[in-house]
């Protein structure tokens, strides 16, 4: 008797400690997500849908699992605002978000989906999206589109719009648009007696400027712009290269690539007017926004999306169009939602993409907090963000358009991960190996790209 | 009634083990034999896998990543294993004596080896800065203009050399201590009688019998060479341009940025080979250097 309960005893005990660690897991596990979402409405939500099936065929409220990375870091809040009015708007629809930060956003959403716990609705750049649609996990939304009368395309900028398109059919809606330009510091282009970049400045002015302005006995450098696979796409563009021929040959190592790597080396190695290649603090994460903000840059290439982060700055600032070489050229991003193929709440997240992407609601909100640029063409809209300064010249954006390079995912969209290592690898080489020319790179990098074709 | 006796025993001792044993199934067991399925697939997380055979094994084996970044390993083993050997046999020779404050000094060596990896692998990033780090600083004082360490191509892998051995020395120190004192007096004392040196005494009676000691800590620190990750990770990312890209780093590039779960697995998979045919070599070859006591 008293072994028998002594073993009951053990039993409970351990059904108890179970219990307690399970729980102590299942916490942990949801804390991420809460931390960045509102924590009750999501709290709420999954108590409805766990503890309380037999309430749900009464309102029939359906719950989105909703997972973006763009509000990481600095738009929670709004994000949290447009989903919030999406939901009184929509009373039978529930939206979970996730908020994850970029550089573990690619991973856990992967991982998601693999376990089958995937989102309904995600967002995806333009350079990712052609890999998910080529993988055959999107919803195809063409003729959810058609049918909907409310829902018109023309109220999107075209180019945007279309990014989401993989063949022939629409597979999301842009949320927002961005482009990479010219950022410069105005009150050390004073102090040096520069004038300011124009339109037709090309990479020779902006060396001689550089040059001017450049004091590495105070950290001060004349221009930077990282030297990795994404800047080495546009700025091969700006001398007429490009990773792949007309008819989608490998053509990494072109002569016009190799002198327009040579130059985004040069103004470190030879020119001095970018801080050295193999400087440490240049090689951590946005040390190149944080230089500028601290006035160490006179001029910066990056993306339209920092507006925000310097409209704090200390001194006077505005942007320009990129210098090119023989020819102008700009990065083009696109932000869309699109709809996880294996949803079961289509319908729901239709009504959800289209709210989040047009409707004047969300877009205004957007708009009112600085949250990158919204893809919608209404011209009233769109003064209002051009209406916010600085940069004083923020309508430059639209001309930058005029020459932009799509991110080059040639006749192998759906390898795009790989295709930035075979290039990206060789580029590092070429920045940080020594006596490892330009032309080394390329060329081993030419042979990497057509390995993957040959896969 | 004898039977139910023995019942009862083996229900309690599978009940207490049964937190631990769920952990090694759910987390270890199950992993392990998902990861030899996996890596005879084209995974890639969110498309179907399919079944490709040996071919993950074969580029892998054809991978110039994969090979230098088992050359990189060969460098650090190299660098690494003689010099912490070395100086945790130096350490634990002088903290074996009896002196004041030996227990404190103790403490101190050990301190490195139970603070987590990733903090102090960052500490050491801001240590090692080309610009503004204290051991350029340092080295200043003697004239001396150091590297760009962990941007510099020739000197990034000693720099994770020096602090894996920094980190790790606490750890040989304490595992050869304990061989040491296992070590009986009486050899001294008939070593003394028979008036060998200080040095004989080292050579003849501490070396040989501390081999069983040295062989664990060699096997322990080849394994965790192979497996080189953390240090790595947060100090450099495998660069600059791959000088320090190690093994596992790869897999985790390549299953958790590239999301390639089969050819990652492969990868695993021919680690795993490899630390098993150098360990079966060190048993093999243990006999032929190491004397145990008794």
């Amino acid at each position: 008797m008293t072994k028998k309960s002594r073993i009951w005893s053990v039993l409970i005990l351990i059904a108890v400690m179970l219990v307690v660690t399970a729980c102590g897991g299942n916490n942990g596990a949801k804390q991420p997500s809460n931390a960045n979402t509102p924590a009750d409405t999501t709290a709420a939500n999954e108590g409805n849908k766990e503890k309380d099936p037999a309430a749900e065929p009464k309102q029939d409220p359906v719950t989105l699992k909703f997972m973006q990375y763009t509000a990481s870091g600095s738009q929670e809040e709004t994000l949290d605002a447009m989903v919030k009015a999406f939901e009184a708007a929509n009373p039978a629809i529930k939206v979970n978000v996730e908020v994850v930060d970029y550089a573990n956003y690619y991973t856990k959403l992967n991982t998601q989906i693999a376990s089958g716990d995937g989102p309904d609705v995600f967002e995806v750049g333009y350079e990712n999206f052609a890999s998910y649609a080529a993988k055959n996990t999107l919803k195809d939304l063409t003729s959810v589109i058609a049918a909907d009368t409310s829902f018109k395309p023309e109220s999107f900028q075209g180019l945007a719009y279309d990014a989401f398109n993989y063949g022939g059919k629409q597979y999301g809606v842009v949320e927002s648009f961005s482009a990479v330009v010219l950022y410069y510091n105005k009150d050390l282009f004073d102090k040096y007696q520069v004038e300011y970049p124009t339109a037709d400045w090309t990479w020779k002015e902006e060396l001689a400027a550089a040059k001017k302005m450049t004091d590495p006995k105070n950290g001060v450098w004349g221009t930077y712009a990282p030297i990795q696979f994404y800047e080495f796409y546009k700025t091969i563009a700006q001398n007429g290269g490009g990773i792949w021929t007309a008819d989608n040959k490998p053509n990494v190592n072109s002569k016009e690539n190799i002198e327009a790597l040579n130059w985004m080396l040069g103004k470190a190695s030879k020119e001095k007017v970018s801080p050295p290649l193999n400087d440490d603090t240049f090689s951590q994460p946005d040390a190149d926004l944080n230089a500028f903000m601290a006035g160490k840059l006179a001029m910066l290439r990056a993306g339209t999306w920092n507006f925000g982060r310097f409209a704090e700055a200390p001194f006077k600032w505005d942007i320009a169009l990129e210098p090119g070489n023989t020819q102008k050229a700009h990065h083009f991003f696109a932000d869309g939602l699109v709809v996880a193929g294996t949803t079961k709440n289509e319908e729901a997240a239709w009504k959800f993409i289209k709210f989040m992407s047009s409707d004047p609601a969300a877009v205004s909100l957007r708009i009112e907090k600085g949250w990158s640029t919204p893809a919608v063409s209404d011209d009233a809209v769109m003064q209002a963000y051009y209406d916010q300064k600085p940069p004083e010249s923020k309508k430059i954006m639209l001309e930058a358009l005029d020459s932009l390079v799509l991110p080059p995912v040639g006749p192998i969209p759906d390898q795009w991960g790989d295709l930035q290592k075979a290039i990206g690898d060789e580029l590092e080489k070429a920045k940080l190996k020594p006596d490892y020319t330009a032309e080394q790179a390329l060329n081993a990098a030419q042979k990497n790209v057509e390995k993957l074709l040959g896969k | 009634m004898v039977g139910q006796k023995t019942f009862s025993k083996w229900l309690i001792i599978i009940v207490f083990l049964l937190p631990s044993l769920a952990g090694l199934v759910l987390f270890q067991l199950i992993p392990l034999l998902s990861s030899a399925v996996i890596s005879f697939t084209d995974w890639d997380l969110i498309t179907k896998a399919r079944f490709v055979g040996f071919d993950n094994y074969l580029e892998a084996l054809g991978d110039e990543q994969t090979l230098s970044s088992l050359l990189n390993i060969v460098r650090y083993i190299v660098g690494y294993l003689p010099t912490v050997l070395v100086l945790g046999l130096f350490f634990s020779v002088l903290l074996g004596r009896k002196m004041k404050g030996v227990k404190l000094y103790r403490i101190f060596i050990f301190i490195p080896v139970i603070t987590s990896w990733v903090a102090v692998a960052i500490v050491w990033r801001w240590l090692l800065n080309g610009q503004s780090g204290l051991v350029n600083y340092f080295l200043s004082f003697f004239g001396v203009q150091g590297p760009i360490w962990l941007q510099d191509f020739t000197w990034a892998m000693p720099a994770i050399i020096a602090v894996s051995i920094w980190k790790d020395i606490g750890y040989v120190t304490i595992i050869l201590l304990a061989g040491l004192q296992e070590i009986s007096d009486d050899y001294y004392e008939a070593a003394i009688i028979d008036g060998a040196s200080g040095i004989g005494k080292f050579f003849n009676i501490t070396l040989p019998l501390l081999t069983p000691s040295l062989f664990f800590v060699i096997v322990i620190s080849l394994i965790n060479g192979f497996q080189l990750f953390d240090q790595v990770m947060v100090m450099t990312r495998g660069g600059p341009a791959g000088a320090t890209a190690t093994l596992v780093q790869q897999i985790y590039e390549n299953a958790f940025q590239n999301y390639k779960m089969g050819f990652a697995s492969a990868q695993s998979w021919i680690l795993f080979l490899i630390i098993f045919a150098v360990t079966l070599i060190q048993q093999s070859l243990q006999k032929r250097w190491v004397t145990y006591d008794r």
